[in-house]
Protein backbone atom coordinates (compact mmCIF):
# COMPACT_ATOMS: atom_id res chain seq x y z
CA UNK A 1 0.00 0.00 0.00
CA UNK A 2 1.44 3.38 -1.02
CA UNK A 3 1.57 6.44 1.48
CA UNK A 4 -1.17 7.87 -0.31
CA UNK A 5 -3.11 5.25 0.08
CA UNK A 6 -2.83 4.54 3.73
CA UNK A 7 -3.26 8.14 4.09
CA UNK A 8 -6.83 7.85 2.27
CA UNK A 9 -7.04 4.78 5.24
CA UNK A 10 -6.50 7.33 7.76
CA UNK A 11 -9.04 9.63 6.40
CA UNK A 12 -11.20 7.44 6.19
CA UNK A 13 -10.94 6.04 9.79
CA UNK A 14 -10.94 8.88 11.39
CA UNK A 15 -14.52 10.08 9.72
CA UNK A 16 -15.48 6.51 10.27
CA UNK A 17 -14.94 7.23 14.34
CA UNK A 18 -15.37 10.78 14.93
CA UNK A 19 -18.57 12.33 13.30
CA UNK A 20 -19.47 15.66 12.14
CA UNK A 21 -20.65 18.01 14.99
CA UNK A 22 -24.43 18.33 12.59
CA UNK A 23 -25.97 21.96 13.68
CA UNK A 24 -24.81 22.24 16.85
CA UNK A 25 -27.75 24.16 18.96
CA UNK A 26 -26.29 26.73 21.00
CA UNK A 27 -28.42 25.75 24.07
CA UNK A 28 -28.75 29.05 25.43
CA UNK A 29 -28.28 33.01 25.46
CA UNK A 30 -24.50 33.55 26.59
CA UNK A 31 -25.15 37.31 26.88
CA UNK A 32 -25.79 36.80 30.82
CA UNK A 33 -22.30 34.89 31.24
CA UNK A 34 -20.41 37.78 29.50
CA UNK A 35 -21.71 40.89 31.09
CA UNK A 36 -20.35 38.59 34.49
CA UNK A 37 -17.04 38.02 33.24
CA UNK A 38 -16.56 41.83 31.78
CA UNK A 39 -18.78 42.76 35.49
CA UNK A 40 -15.46 40.74 36.68
CA UNK A 41 -12.38 41.79 34.91
CA UNK A 42 -13.41 45.37 34.06
CA UNK A 43 -11.46 46.56 37.44
CA UNK A 44 -8.84 43.94 37.95
CA UNK A 45 -6.98 46.54 40.07
CA UNK A 46 -9.77 45.59 42.64
CA UNK A 47 -8.70 42.35 42.80
CA UNK A 48 -5.26 42.12 43.47
CA UNK A 49 -5.66 40.46 46.49
CA UNK A 50 -4.36 42.85 49.87
CA UNK A 51 -1.02 41.17 50.56
CA UNK A 52 0.52 41.63 47.16
CA UNK A 53 0.06 45.42 47.75
CA UNK A 54 1.84 44.87 51.19
CA UNK A 55 4.67 43.14 49.81
CA UNK A 56 4.71 46.16 47.39
CA UNK A 57 4.72 48.49 49.99
CA UNK A 58 7.22 47.20 51.90
CA UNK A 59 9.89 46.72 48.84
CA UNK A 60 9.04 49.88 47.75
CA UNK A 61 10.03 51.22 51.57
CA UNK A 62 13.30 48.96 51.52
CA UNK A 63 14.43 50.39 48.27
CA UNK A 64 13.69 54.07 49.39
CA UNK A 65 15.70 53.17 52.78
CA UNK A 66 18.82 51.21 51.31
CA UNK A 67 18.90 52.38 47.86
CA UNK A 68 22.29 50.53 47.54
CA UNK A 69 20.25 47.29 47.41
CA UNK A 70 18.59 48.42 43.95
CA UNK A 71 22.01 46.94 42.13
CA UNK A 72 21.30 43.87 44.10
CA UNK A 73 17.92 43.58 43.45
CA UNK A 74 18.06 44.42 39.70
CA UNK A 75 21.42 41.65 39.54
CA UNK A 76 18.69 38.51 40.78
CA UNK A 77 16.21 39.73 38.82
CA UNK B 1 -21.69 56.04 13.82
CA UNK B 2 -21.70 52.54 12.42
CA UNK B 3 -22.00 49.66 14.54
CA UNK B 4 -18.59 48.70 14.06
CA UNK B 5 -17.19 51.81 14.76
CA UNK B 6 -18.88 52.36 17.72
CA UNK B 7 -18.26 49.25 19.20
CA UNK B 8 -14.06 49.70 18.59
CA UNK B 9 -14.98 53.08 19.92
CA UNK B 10 -15.85 51.13 23.48
CA UNK B 11 -19.38 51.26 23.35
CA UNK B 12 -21.06 48.38 25.71
CA UNK B 13 -24.20 48.40 23.39
CA UNK B 14 -22.78 48.32 20.38
CA UNK B 15 -20.90 45.03 21.80
CA UNK B 16 -24.01 43.03 23.02
CA UNK B 17 -25.19 43.91 19.58
CA UNK B 18 -22.56 42.26 17.88
CA UNK B 19 -22.09 40.00 20.69
CA UNK B 20 -25.77 39.07 20.02
CA UNK B 21 -25.67 38.89 16.10
CA UNK B 22 -22.47 36.30 16.29
CA UNK B 23 -22.64 34.15 19.41
CA UNK B 24 -24.00 31.46 17.66
CA UNK B 25 -21.60 31.55 14.61
CA UNK B 26 -18.31 31.72 16.85
CA UNK B 27 -19.96 29.06 19.22
CA UNK B 28 -20.42 26.56 16.63
CA UNK B 29 -16.79 26.98 15.06
CA UNK B 30 -15.35 26.59 18.42
CA UNK B 31 -17.53 23.73 18.81
CA UNK B 32 -16.50 22.52 15.46
CA UNK B 33 -12.97 22.31 16.82
CA UNK B 34 -12.96 21.01 20.76
CA UNK B 35 -16.04 19.15 20.31
CA UNK B 36 -17.84 19.85 23.44
CA UNK B 37 -20.70 22.33 24.41
CA UNK B 38 -19.86 23.17 27.74
CA UNK B 39 -16.49 24.04 26.86
CA UNK B 40 -17.16 26.00 23.65
CA UNK B 41 -19.58 28.35 25.52
CA UNK B 42 -17.20 29.14 27.62
CA UNK B 43 -14.77 29.72 25.12
CA UNK B 44 -16.99 31.36 23.44
CA UNK B 45 -17.25 33.95 26.42
CA UNK B 46 -13.23 33.91 26.76
CA UNK B 47 -13.73 34.62 22.66
CA UNK B 48 -16.02 37.79 22.92
CA UNK B 49 -14.03 38.65 25.97
CA UNK B 50 -10.78 39.36 24.18
CA UNK B 51 -12.72 40.91 21.39
CA UNK B 52 -13.73 43.48 23.77
CA UNK B 53 -10.34 44.05 25.02
CA UNK B 54 -9.11 44.13 21.76
CA UNK B 55 -11.43 46.95 20.24
CA UNK B 56 -9.36 49.67 20.05
CA UNK B 57 -7.21 47.19 17.68
CA UNK B 58 -9.82 46.46 15.15
CA UNK B 59 -10.15 48.47 12.22
CA UNK B 60 -14.26 49.39 11.96
CA UNK B 61 -13.57 48.72 7.97
CA UNK B 62 -12.29 45.40 8.36
CA UNK B 63 -14.47 41.94 9.10
CA UNK B 64 -15.69 41.14 12.21
CA UNK B 65 -16.34 37.65 11.02
CA UNK B 66 -13.34 36.44 10.07
CA UNK B 67 -11.80 38.53 12.82
CA UNK B 68 -13.92 37.04 15.33
CA UNK B 69 -13.80 33.51 14.00
CA UNK B 70 -9.42 34.15 14.27
CA UNK B 71 -9.15 34.74 17.72
CA UNK B 72 -12.28 31.76 18.57
CA UNK B 73 -9.27 29.78 17.03
CA UNK B 74 -6.39 31.19 18.71
CA UNK B 75 -9.23 30.38 22.37
CA UNK B 76 -10.12 26.75 20.77
CA UNK B 77 -6.62 25.89 20.38
CA UNK B 78 -5.02 27.36 23.52
CA UNK B 79 -7.20 25.63 25.25
CA UNK B 80 -6.74 22.47 23.16
CA UNK B 81 -2.60 23.44 24.22
CA UNK B 82 -3.59 23.19 28.47
CA UNK B 83 -6.37 20.18 28.18
CA UNK B 84 -5.79 17.42 29.35
CA UNK B 85 -4.20 15.39 26.09
CA UNK B 86 -6.63 12.71 25.93
CA UNK B 87 -10.08 13.90 26.32
CA UNK B 88 -13.61 11.83 26.26
CA UNK B 89 -16.01 13.32 23.99
CA UNK B 90 -19.08 14.19 25.73
CA UNK B 91 -22.04 12.04 25.25
CA UNK B 92 -23.72 15.13 22.97
CA UNK B 93 -20.86 14.93 20.45
CA UNK B 94 -19.50 11.70 21.09
CA UNK B 95 -19.23 9.58 18.00
CA UNK B 96 -20.25 6.53 19.73
CA UNK B 97 -24.31 7.09 18.04
CA UNK B 98 -23.21 7.77 14.33
CA UNK B 99 -19.56 5.96 13.67
CA UNK B 100 -19.61 3.39 11.17
CA UNK B 101 -20.60 -0.31 12.79
CA UNK B 102 -18.20 -1.56 9.83
CA UNK B 103 -15.65 -0.17 11.62
CA UNK B 104 -14.59 -3.08 14.60
CA UNK B 105 -15.09 -1.37 18.33
CA UNK B 106 -11.48 -1.77 19.17
CA UNK B 107 -10.03 0.39 16.14
CA UNK B 108 -12.44 2.75 16.32
CA UNK B 109 -11.23 3.58 20.60
CA UNK B 110 -7.62 3.61 19.11
CA UNK B 111 -8.23 5.76 16.41
CA UNK B 112 -9.78 8.08 19.31
CA UNK B 113 -6.56 7.57 21.53
CA UNK B 114 -4.41 8.45 18.95
CA UNK B 115 -6.29 11.24 17.38
CA UNK B 116 -6.76 13.04 20.93
CA UNK B 117 -3.09 12.58 21.52
CA UNK B 118 -2.18 15.39 18.68
CA UNK B 119 -0.32 17.94 19.69
CA UNK B 120 -3.11 20.65 19.27
CA UNK B 121 -1.93 22.62 15.80
CA UNK B 122 -2.32 19.19 13.96
CA UNK B 123 -5.60 18.08 16.17
CA UNK B 124 -7.27 21.69 14.79
CA UNK B 125 -6.57 21.31 11.45
CA UNK B 126 -7.51 17.51 10.93
CA UNK B 127 -10.60 18.06 13.14
CA UNK B 128 -11.60 20.90 10.24
CA UNK B 129 -10.33 19.83 7.35
CA UNK B 130 -10.65 15.61 7.47
CA UNK B 131 -13.93 15.30 9.67
CA UNK B 132 -15.33 18.65 9.31
CA UNK B 133 -14.22 18.77 6.14
CA UNK B 134 -13.90 22.80 5.95
CA UNK B 135 -11.93 23.77 2.80
CA UNK B 136 -8.10 24.26 3.92
CA UNK B 137 -8.95 28.54 3.01
CA UNK B 138 -11.06 28.61 5.52
CA UNK B 139 -8.46 26.94 7.99
CA UNK B 140 -5.99 28.84 6.58
CA UNK B 141 -7.52 31.98 7.10
CA UNK B 142 -9.34 31.26 10.55
CA UNK B 143 -5.79 29.89 11.84
CA UNK B 144 -4.02 33.04 9.90
CA UNK B 145 -1.54 30.85 8.48
CA UNK B 146 -1.15 30.19 4.43
CA UNK B 147 -3.78 27.02 3.14
CA UNK B 148 -0.20 25.35 2.22
CA UNK B 149 1.18 25.45 5.84
CA UNK B 150 -2.94 23.79 6.26
CA UNK B 151 -2.34 21.25 3.94
CA UNK B 152 1.51 20.43 5.57
CA UNK B 153 -0.29 19.96 8.95
CA UNK B 154 -2.94 17.82 7.71
CA UNK B 155 -0.41 15.41 6.25
CA UNK B 156 1.60 15.60 9.54
CA UNK B 157 -1.57 14.94 11.36
CA UNK B 158 -2.04 11.54 8.93
CA UNK B 159 1.92 10.73 9.30
CA UNK B 160 1.47 11.28 13.10
CA UNK B 161 -1.73 9.03 13.08
CA UNK B 162 -0.82 6.45 11.47
CA UNK B 163 2.43 6.18 13.41
CA UNK B 164 0.15 6.00 16.75
CA UNK B 165 -2.32 3.42 15.11
CA UNK B 166 1.10 1.28 14.42
CA UNK B 167 2.65 1.56 17.51
CA UNK B 168 -0.86 0.44 19.56
CA UNK B 169 -0.56 -2.27 17.08
CA UNK B 170 -3.61 -1.50 15.09
CA UNK B 171 -3.60 -2.05 11.09
CA UNK B 172 -4.95 1.36 8.84
CA UNK B 173 -7.12 -1.11 7.21
CA UNK B 174 -8.31 -2.68 10.67
CA UNK B 175 -11.71 -3.06 9.85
Amino acid sequence: MTNEENSKEIEALLKATISLVQDPELRRDLWPQMLRKLDEQRSPVDHVPWFDWALAGILGAVLFLFPGAIPALLYHL
Amino acid sequence: MELLERFAAGDLEAFEALFRQHQREVYTWIVRIVRDSGIAEDLTVETFWRIYRSRSRFDPAGNFRAWSRRIATNASLNHLKTARRETELPEDLASAGAADPAVRRETREQIRKAFFQLPAKYRVVATLALIEEEPYNNIAEAMGISAALVKVRVFRAVRILRRKLNSLGAEAGAK
